[in-house]
């Protein structure tokens, strides 16, 4: 494959030796015309990545932040079609690249084929679909990687390392560790599984890893440093747009956000 | 038998398969190999069966139904009476098993959803036979609908957490056991009650639960001196339905039909008749019919009856019904209703809200089917839907009408 923007990114952020800032956002929270307003706010906060989560009735892998957000999307009339007319305007704008984060149903109905055609005219560079296990996996790696995106799939504490391997055949781009067994959501304090995870993963494959699930903080972020080539923070971003849905400032705040998040990633390793 | 096997990777036909996130993959892994070395082992199998006959009450009876049968004309109708079973439904077979399984494994805890709460009834159960710690997510709608199945998972000491997320009803119950499950992986068993998820639960609950059609097989043929024409099973998941078609599959001339809720029309929204509207899609855990809009959000589903309302139905079920083995219709809410109204008047037998679409269906064939032979399931008794009966049956419960003579 030719380089994509995602592999182009991690290039630049190791011959930089720092760290991307990976940003999630429920797209059409809290509703669609306002989320390439706020996708470009994370960019200018900062953000090297973006993760647009299409919204799902039934998100089993999200905690009640993400639920409540992916609820909002749905009542102001998101679907994976408007998700691609988003990633369309933040094209124009922005280079960032931009990953596509779904569960599997909406991309089935979509049509496989039909959506990776589209999402690449849209601007999209890759795609992560949560309940989709490397086992199913050949028909959408197919089609993603026959029209030149990414195929991103996670890596988990609990997965094997006949698992990992299959992890890292079957991803491009960039391998996401799930840094926890649970679902997505702030956390107090990084998990002592990280660690371990990385060096597990780094021993199966050369590809850039991003940790994510449960990292919310500066302190987070710096203590990766050095460690993960990205960070990903979902629900902090999240919660910030809950929390000021009807604040003409929150465009800032979240710049804001990610401007503080990002100091974590370039402040001197402990 | 080879009729319908699931592939290596739990696939029937296009259906089932592995559709969960990486965190369960590894777990899932686990479980199979732990039920497929539990199935090879006869001790096992031993235990099951001593505990499905002193504790649960197997076998459990075929029952000719003269009145119903000589009322309505036509059929003969036999119920096959798993509302017999302690806890009062089918549900408890699959349990006794899957707990045996937990406990091999070490499992401490348990976690199971509920729809109509029979499910979690017969977790909360075993779990206090094992003395395993034992949570049931219970959708609030269905919280309000079963106040005595909620109350009878207590008093066995199990803990029930209302599920407040989208129709508060058995899908996002589901949704929230598997939160629980990711969450708490090492230590905890997901005992997951219909023929639903990943691979292998569709395969390991259709294995627990295909004692009913053994029994019934053979007791239609010692009572009726041959095999029915015609199978019938309601269907929300489908545990109770697999369990009695398993075994008839490759009796060629043996109808099998599953009933699906009918709600209260087929508009979308109003039932949970997945082979009415619905399309193959992937819904916790596993590929299969679901009813969902034309973006791929699951629609919301509707039934009288708890246990049947959800928008997707087992995988197994998909592919008999593709390659046309078993046939799937649905019947209403009002019709499930006069069903067990006239069952409960005509042989003294309450059933389960979700057992009565089965009977509702094998009465509207009856009379065209003069010399034949209907097999019902009964998977369950309906103690527990008293108070859906008193509102839906309200001519019964008017104080100046229809009193028992004193």
């Amino acid at each position: 494959m030719t380089p994509t923007r995602i592999s182009r990114l991690f290039e630049d952020c190791r011959r930089q030796r720092r760290g991307a800032l990976i940003a999630y956002i429920t797209a059409g929270d809290p509703a669609p015309a306002r989320t390439p307003e706020l996708v470009k706010a994370l960019v200018r906060g900062g953000a090297d990545l973006i993760e647009l989560g299409v919204p799902f009735s039934d998100p089993v892998a999200d905690g009640p932040v993400i639920q409540r957000a992916t609820a909002r999307a749905l009542a102001a009339g998101a679907s994976l079609r408007g998700v691609l007319e988003m990633a369309r305007q933040i094209r124009q704008a922005s280079p960032v690249p931009m990953v596509l984060f779904s569960y599997l149903n909406p991309v089935l109905r979509y049509g496989l084929e039909a959506l990776a055609r589209d999402a690449r005219e849209s601007g999209i560079d890759g795609c992560l679909l949560t309940d989709l296990s490397v086992e199913e996996a050949d028909p959408y790696v197919g089609a993603l990687h026959g029209h030149g995106l990414d195929s991103i799939f996670l890596a988990a504490p609990t997965s094997s390392e006949r698992r990992r391997k299959l992890v890292a055949k079957y991803s491009t781009g960039f391998v996401y560790l799930v840094s926890r067994t649970g679902v997505t959501g702030e956390r107090d304090s990084l998990s002592d599984s990280v660690a371990p995870l990385i060096e597990s993963m780094r021993a199966v494959t050369p590809l850039p890893l991003a940790v994510g699930f449960g990292i919310s903080r500066p302190e987070h972020l710096a203590a990766l440093r050095g460690i993960a080539d990205g960070v990903v923070v979902g629900s902090a971003f999240v919660r910030l747009i809950e929390n000021n849905t009807d604040d003409p400032r929150l465009a800032e705040k979240l710049e804001a956000l990610a401007r503080e998040l990002k100091a974590g990633l370039e402040a001197p390793g402990a | 038998m080879t009729i319908s096997q699931p592939d290596a990777g739990g696939h029937f036909g296009p259906y089932g398969g592995r559709y969960v996130p990486e965190v369960l993959m590894s777990p899932i892994e686990e479980l199979e190999q732990a039920y497929q070395q539990a199935a090879q082992d006869a001790q096992f199998q031993t235990e099951l069966d001593a505990l499905l006959a002193s504790y649960a009450g197997r076998p459990t009876p075929l029952y000719y139904c003269r009145r119903l049968s000589e009322q309505i004309g036509g059929a003969q109708i036999y119920l096959k009476r798993e509302d017999l079973l302690h806890t009062g439904a089918h549900k408890i077979n699959n349990c006794l098993g899957q707990a045996l399984l937990a406990r091999r494994m070490g499992k401490k805890r348990i976690v199971a959803e509920t729809g109509a709460g029979q499910h979690g009834v017969a977790t909360a159960t075993v779990c206090a036979l094992f003395g395993i710690e034992c949570v049931v997510y219970m959708g609030e709608e269905d919280m309000r609908r079963q106040r005595l199945n909620v109350f009878r998972m207590r008093l066995l000491g199990a803990t029930v957490v209302p599920v407040t997320s989208g129709s508060r009803t058995l899908k996002d119950a589901i949704s929230e056991a598997m939160r629980d499950w990711v969450t708490n992986v090492a230590g905890t068993y997901y005992l997951l009650g219909s023929a639903l998820g990943a691979h292998p639960y569709p395969l390991m609950v259709r294995q627990f639960q295909r004692v009913i059609g053994r029994e019934a097989r053979q007791q239609v043929r010692e009572q009726a001196g041959r095999l029915p024409d015609t199978a019938f099973a309601c269907v929300g998941g489908g545990s109770n339905a697999i369990g009695l078609f398993y075994d008839f599959l490759g009796d060629e001339a043996v109808k099998l039909v599953g009933i699906e809720a009918g709600g209260r029309s087929l508009e979308p929204g109003q039932h949970a008749a997945r082979f009415a509207g619905g399309l193959p899609g992937v819904l916790q855990g596993a590929l299969s019919y679901v009813l969902q809009n034309g973006d791929g959000q699951i629609s919301l589903t509707h039934s009288v009856s708890a246990g049947l309302d959800y928008a997707m139905i087992g995988p197994e079920h998909a592919w008999l019904h593709d390659g046309g083995r078993a046939e799937y219709v649905s019947i209403s809410d009002s019709e499930a209703l006069q069903a067990a109204r006239l069952l409960s008047r005509v042989e003294g037998i309450i059933p389960a809200l979700e057992s009565a679409h089965a009977v509702a269906e094998a009465i509207r064939r009856a009379p065209a089917a003069t010399g034949q032979i209907f097999l019902v399931n009964l998977s369950g008794r309906g103690d527990k839907d008293i108070d859906i009966y008193r509102e839906n049956l309200k001519d019964l419960d008017d104080p100046d009408t229809n009193q028992p003579a004193l």
